[in-house]
């Protein structure tokens, strides 16, 4: 197991590579995710304030 | 077929497919890249000449094809835009430069990682690489551009011809590495038939850049349907998914 994280002596290029983009493939998630949630509570609040 | 693609330029209609569409093609991205990462990480054998430093190229390829292959979807959709005044095709442009510029990122920082131990640099300035910086820079102008001008249809306008004037640059990248001796290698497997990589390593790149393309779609339907909320808030038909709690 610690052989394969060593990555025959390439672990800290290897791993950072794939710690990267992961890092930014998530952050898009979470920023899509996010923006989401806001439009739609922003919604919520314009149609309850028409609606009364 | 026209009518078939009127129907899916209405936004209303986009949206409830991309509602459809997004879980399954979520739980298709999930596998896709946990195979994927399996058969890189752990199945593929050991490159005699690189070790273990090329499994890089499971992060690597994928991303510089996304940088290229989203900003091909950007081009496409502003000339939409430009030429039949699409709104939809305007939306999805414009929410993918965000994901076209991270990719773009990732390939020139991926590729660093991968230059330092192989080339014994992290950075030069040879075709390959000059031009995917070039593509980053096109990206962020893009968006720079898109929010710098307050006008939204101006902004929107600007932007795709900008898109289109930066098509350019894309075969540009592309042949690099044959029209110039670049330190960067060239392509493994293009050719088709005949890709010079075995096929057990030829495979988890496969699985990994058909991963990253549904990783795309994913997000940017999601995004999309954001967009088009926020732009048809006060829509009978958003209204009425309010109401229902179906958004």
């Amino acid at each position: 197991m610690s052989e394969f994280f060593a990555m025959g002596g390439y672990a800290m290029y290897v791993w950072p590579s794939f710690a990267l983009t992961a890092i930014v493939m998530l952050a898009n998630v979470y920023a899509t995710l996010s923006q989401r949630k806001k439009v739609i509570s922003r919604l919520k609040r314009q149609h309850s304030s028409t609606e009364s | 077929m026209f009518r078939w693609f009127h129907k899916l330029a209405s936004t209303k209609n986009f949206y409830r497919l991309a509602e459809i569409l997004t879980p399954l093609l979520a739980v298709a991205c999930a596998i896709l890249l946990a195979v994927g990462l399996y058969r890189g990480l752990f199945v593929a054998p050991t490159d005699y000449e690189q070790g273990e430093s090329y499994r890089i190229i499971y992060v690597h390829v994928p991303a510089a094809w996304m940088s290229l292959f989203i900003y091909m979807v950007m081009a496409f959709c502003s000339l939409l835009f430009l030429v039949w005044k699409m709104k939809l095709a305007d939306i999805v442009a414009q929410v993918s430069a965000p994901l076209g510029a991270s990719f773009t990122f990732l390939a020139l920082a991926t590729g660093s990682l991968w230059g330092k131990p192989m080339w014994g640099t992290w950075w030069e300035w040879d075709a390959r690489l000059t031009s995917e910086l070039i593509l980053l820079f096109i990206y962020i102008g893009y968006m720079a551009l898109r929010s710098s001008i307050d006008n939204k249809s101006t902004a929107a306008r600007a932007a795709a011809i900008l898109a289109l004037v930066g098509v350019v640059n894309i075969p540009i990248i592309h042949y690099s590495v044959e029209w110039w001796n670049t330190l960067h290698q060239p392509a493994s497997i293009a050719k088709i038939g005949t890709p010079s990589i075995h096929i057990s390593m030829l495979i988890p790149l496969l699985l990994m850049a058909l991963g990253f393309k549904v990783y795309y779609l994913v997000v940017m339907l999601t995004k999309t349907r954001n967009v088009i909320l926020e732009r048809e808030a006060n829509s009978a038909w958003v209204r009425e998914r309010v109401k229902e709690n179906r958004l």
